[in-house]
């Protein structure tokens, strides 16, 4: 039976990990970039448009990260399209991180003072501008610690593309487990490879928070 | 569209169906009990507890924010018996959903805890309650009621990344969804049934711990 | 013997020294008020006596028993002084019943019916016998407070520290704190009042120490402070010239 040495094992895993940091930057930069338009949507003054990004949000929200990647990959492939697994990873996770965004983003908006609209309103702003130049602003600023906090089930959602077959992190601790037979070692520094890439955003995510209440509290 | 949709055959795998849901909901019903009890000792712990405890708690806290339930679960289900400990399918599946739920729902609770008016602590101490006694008879129920909506959203939150423990062969929903489509290759219908079933026990758990709450908790916080 | 001696308390606040040298005894049955500007240290002498505070130096004690600050001796301490807050503190999601009872079970190991009984008397006695099954956020600022005392009360503590107990209540709901406080004192009951109501003082009670940037300025009876204020500080407090 081949030796495996600690390096051999910890080489695979850091190799990987690369594929882990893509699809996690693709994930929320793309999921941000939905999660804008959804968010525009939630708040619009059309019902109906509300109605779409409501039930939208509460679908995504509502069933399992692993069901919807299911059906991303299983689902599409039986419409004739070849859904290569990372599409399909790509894919389910945009669309998911984009709901939890929306709905991150739209109780930062709704915590800009009423009186905000009204005085941008009564200044003879429309709703985009109001938006762009008065309530966006206000909002970006208490957005940034959950936004960033989210950042983190970003990377640990990824974990779940394994199971369709994308080769990240996780997909290469098991495959690595089944050639050594070292899942206690394997799968630990799995952990602690997710750990350092996922602790470092939490953090950041609880410093910005104090600092913004402090800013809050010398108001 | 080659591809033509049928629902009818699936009725003839209900008893899977209903397995996966009933293994499920049992997971997410000694999950949830086990996990925010294991979350209240831990935030009692962080937020009023002996010096020495704090970091060990606070390691264990940080360490399954930061990492993947899967890894987690993984880890336990055949990392642990390298250490001598075997665990079957469904109590690996439970111990981690435990032991996840209860790091997330410590730092909840902790949150309530720390909102408590500082008047609450003085008025149990002045009425010569031990800090425990004040803890148990004074900031618990007030604290879990603050945070009942938060911890809720975790409860379903654990209960859909449950799904996951269909990898170690426990007979969850998505176990049956994936025996489903490995033997008829309907996937679609497979997974959209489920997903389906999946957003249904959402909405009934989220129901579920809003009427408990309002038998636990009698009276409306004012703060 | 006093009922409480306090002597040279000094108590800081990292380099802020906010008592600096209290000497006070006070005598079973006195009804004592302690009044001064805010940040005076009033409310951090009171705090101290049963030891929400820790003093720097100096000593307190309480019916002959020093306080020492380790978890039996301020349990048995709190068991002979009670304490009232300006901000009620009751607990919200126990009935004012529940509020009485609770110390007593848990405490003082009562059993529930004897606890219920006691709580109904207690809650009688500050005139809210009826009131037994409401909830703090049912009950008037006024009402809160006389629960409070019942709940304090209900420990049969040998004194009561109160600090500023009528000072959050609006005004027509000060009356009806002041009443209970007022029994109280008739039959006997040791009280320590921090209070800016300086009619009460002067009707109930039989001292009153002004405080001064952390040091008993004045003392006296209420008949002499008030009447002939010696020292400037008194002079300017009170807002006579």
């Amino acid at each position: 039976m081949i030796e495996f040495t600690v390096w051999d094992i910890l080489r695979n895993l850091l190799l990987a990990t690369r594929w882990t940091i893509l699809l996690s930057l693709v994930s929320f930069i793309g999921g941000g970039a939905v999660g804008l338009m959804l968010l525009f949507l939630r708040i619009s003054k059309r019902k109906s448009l509300r109605a779409f990004a409501k039930y939208y949000i509460e679908l995504f929200q509502g069933t399992p990260l692993l069901m919807q990647l299911f059906i991303a990959f299983f689902g599409l492939g039986l419409f004739g399209v070849d859904v290569p697994a990372w599409l399909a990873a790509g894919l389910a996770l945009i669309f998911w991180t984009a709901a939890f965004l929306a709905e991150i983003w739209r109780g930062c908006v709704e915590s800009v003072a009423k009186g905000q609209w009204e005085a941008s309103a009564s200044l003879g702003m429309g709703w985009l501008q109001q938006m762009r130049y008065v309530i966006l602003p206000q909002a970006l600023k208490v957005a940034v610690p959950p936004t960033v906090g989210f950042s983190v089930q970003v990377v640990k959602g990824t974990a779940l593309t394994s199971i369709i077959g994308f080769v990240e992190l996780s997909k290469a601790g098991t495959v690595v487990t089944n050639a050594t037979f070292q899942p206690f070692t394997v799968y630990g520094f799995v952990a602690l490879i997710y750990f350092t890439l996922c602790w470092p955003l939490s953090k950041s995510s609880q410093i910005l928070e104090r600092k913004l209440n402090v800013a809050h509290r010398n108001h | 569209m080659s591809y033509h949709f049928e629902f009818g055959w699936l009725l003839q795998y209900y008893p899977q169906i209903v397995k996966g849901i009933l293994i499920t909901i049992e997971l997410i019903a000694i999950g949830g009990v086990l996990g925010i009890s294991l979350g209240t000792f831990c935030a009692w712990v962080r937020a009023l507890g002996p010096a020495w405890l704090k970091p060990v708690i606070a390691a264990y806290v940080e360490l399954i924010r930061n990492t993947p339930f899967l890894i987690q679960l993984f880890f336990i289900f055949f990392g642990l018996p390298s250490l001598g400990l075997q665990l079957n399918e469904l109590t690996a599946a439970n111990l981690a959903m435990i032991v996840n739920l209860g790091a997330y729902s410590c730092e909840i609770i902790r949150a309530g805890i720390q909102a408590t008016p500082k008047g609450q602590f003085e008025a149990g101490a002045s009425l010569a309650m031990t800090p425990f006694e004040t803890f148990r008879h004074v900031v618990l129920v007030p604290s879990l009621q603050r945070m009942w909506p938060a911890l809720s959203s975790q409860v379903v939150i654990v209960m859909l990344g449950s799904s996951v423990v269909s990898q170690i062969a426990a007979e969850d929903l998505t176990f049956a969804a994936n025996f489903i489509q490995s033997r008829t290759f309907r996937a679609f219908e497979a997974y959209i049934v489920s997903t389906a079933i999946y957003l249904a026990l959402a909405i009934l758990l989220r129901q579920v711990l809003s009427v408990v709450g309002g038998l636990i908790f009698q009276r409306r916080l004012t703060r | 013997m006093s009922l409480i001696e306090i002597t040279e308390v000094r108590k800081s606040y990292g380099t802020n020294e906010v008592l600096k040298g209290i000497n006070l005894d006070v005598e079973p049955g006195e009804v004592i008020a302690i009044i001064g500007k805010s940040g005076s240290g009033k409310s951090t002498l009171l705090r101290c006596i049963n030891g929400l505070e820790t003093i720097t130096q100096g000593s307190i004690s309480v019916a002959g028993a020093q306080l020492l600050d380790d978890e039996v001796h301020l349990k048995a301490l709190r068991l002979k002084v009670g304490m009232i807050f300006q901000q009620f503190n009751l607990f919200p999601h126990l009935s004012a019943g529940g509020n009485v009872m609770l110390s007593q079970t848990v405490v003082k190991k009562r059993q529930k019916a004897d606890a219920e009984a006691v709580a109904r008397k207690m809650l009688e006695r500050v005139g809210l016998g009826h009131k037994f099954d409401a909830y703090p956020d049912q009950l008037s600022g006024g009402q809160q407070q006389r629960v409070a005392i019942a709940r304090a009360l209900a420990m049969q503590p040998i004194a009561l520290l109160c600090d500023e107990i009528t000072s959050a209540l609006d005004p027509e709901l000060v009356a009806e704190v002041l009443a209970v406080v007022r029994e109280l004192a008739a039959e006997g009951m040791t009280l320590l009042m921090v209070t800016h109501e300086m009619k009460f003082a002067r009707d109930v009670c039989s001292r009153v120490v002004f405080m001064h940037e952390g040091k008993v300025h004045e003392i006296g009876p209420p008949e002499e402070l008030f009447a002939d204020p010696k020292t400037p500080e008194l002079k300017q407090f009170l807002g006579v010239h």
